[in-house]
């Protein structure tokens, strides 16, 4: 019994991520420019990060597989947003403008 | 302040235990050719911790206390977050509105600093794109993120930490 919930929810949770991954790549394809495909990269570096290493603990169960995928997870995750900023700070640096408004002249209205 | 930091001995030696202590957990395996290996590595790994100035920076013991904490409100964040963002890519009018806000910190230690950068990233829809002293430039991919950000939640949960 609580292994068929177990066996659901990590399947569940395995199959969110897998969905959260192909949303990031639609967005990567969808969204306009560089910098904002930017956050796209981030759903699948994140959000399905965590739902897919969970599924993944809950198939290891107490076994010493679940310490490692926990370790690889918080590894993935301290370092992700570290590889994110490298990659935006290196565009910016090179010269390429966000095609960004401030919050400022964004209140302003829609005055493209 | 001297770039590697002056190199006290119990630091290292704590790093060290604690990398062999990870590398035989992980390891699993007891043969003699793994174990010089592994302590090769150990070793390997100590020198690269000081050649980036690892033993330079300090992490108060009250911090590690409440990490707990932090990445809980993290977790929440994130799963709040992605589904907005989720929301905005599967519309079919990709509501986006890019915006890009200056915040301040109060942090005063890089790592602090480094926590609050990473915290922003992490949650989708908002990316640290430059960090200059104590302002951060953020990319936001929608105006209500960047007004969230405006409430500082971020610097008050990482100040919480204690860092100094």
């Amino acid at each position: 019994m609580i292994d068929s919930v177990l066996e659901i929810v990590s399947w569940v949770l395995m199959a969110t991520g897998g969905a959260f991954v192909l949303i990031g790549g639609i967005g990567a394809l969808r969204l306009p420019e560089f910098y904002t495909r930017l956050h796209a990269a981030s759903l699948t570096e994140t959000m399905a990060t965590i739902l897919i290493f969970s599924g993944m603990m809950l198939q290891a169960g107490l076994t010493l597989a679940t310490p490692k995928l926990a370790a690889i997870m918080v590894f993935l995750l301290l370092t992700g947003p570290v590889a994110s900023y490298a990659v935006a700070n290196a565009a910016l640096q090179s010269g390429m403008r966000p095609g960004a408004r401030g919050l400022e002249e964004n209140d302003e209205g829609d005055a493209r | 302040m001297p770039r590697r930091g002056t190199l006290k001995l119990l630091p290292l030696l704590g790093l060290i235990l604690i990398l062999l202590l990870s590398w035989t957990l992980w390891s699993g395996m007891f043969k003699p050719l793994l174990l010089w290996l592994g302590l090769f590595s150990c070793l390997l790994s100590a020198w690269l911790a000081r050649r980036m100035g690892f033993f330079r920076l300090q992490l108060p013991l009250r911090t590690l206390l409440r990490l707990p904490a932090f990445w809980l409100w993290l977790l929440r964040e994130v799963i709040k977050s992605s589904l907005e963002v989720a929301r905005i890519v599967l519309s079919p009018s990709l509501p986006v509105s890019p915006t890009l806000v200056t915040l301040t910190t109060d942090e005063s230690t890089e790592s602090g600093k480094v926590i609050l950068g990473n915290a922003i990233t992490l949650s989708p829809g908002t990316v640290t794109i430059d960090m200059h002293e104590d302002t951060l430039q953020v990319h936001c991919l929608t105006r209500e993120a960047a007004q969230a950000l405006q409430e500082q939640e971020a610097q008050r949960q990482t100040a919480r930490l204690g860092l100094g």
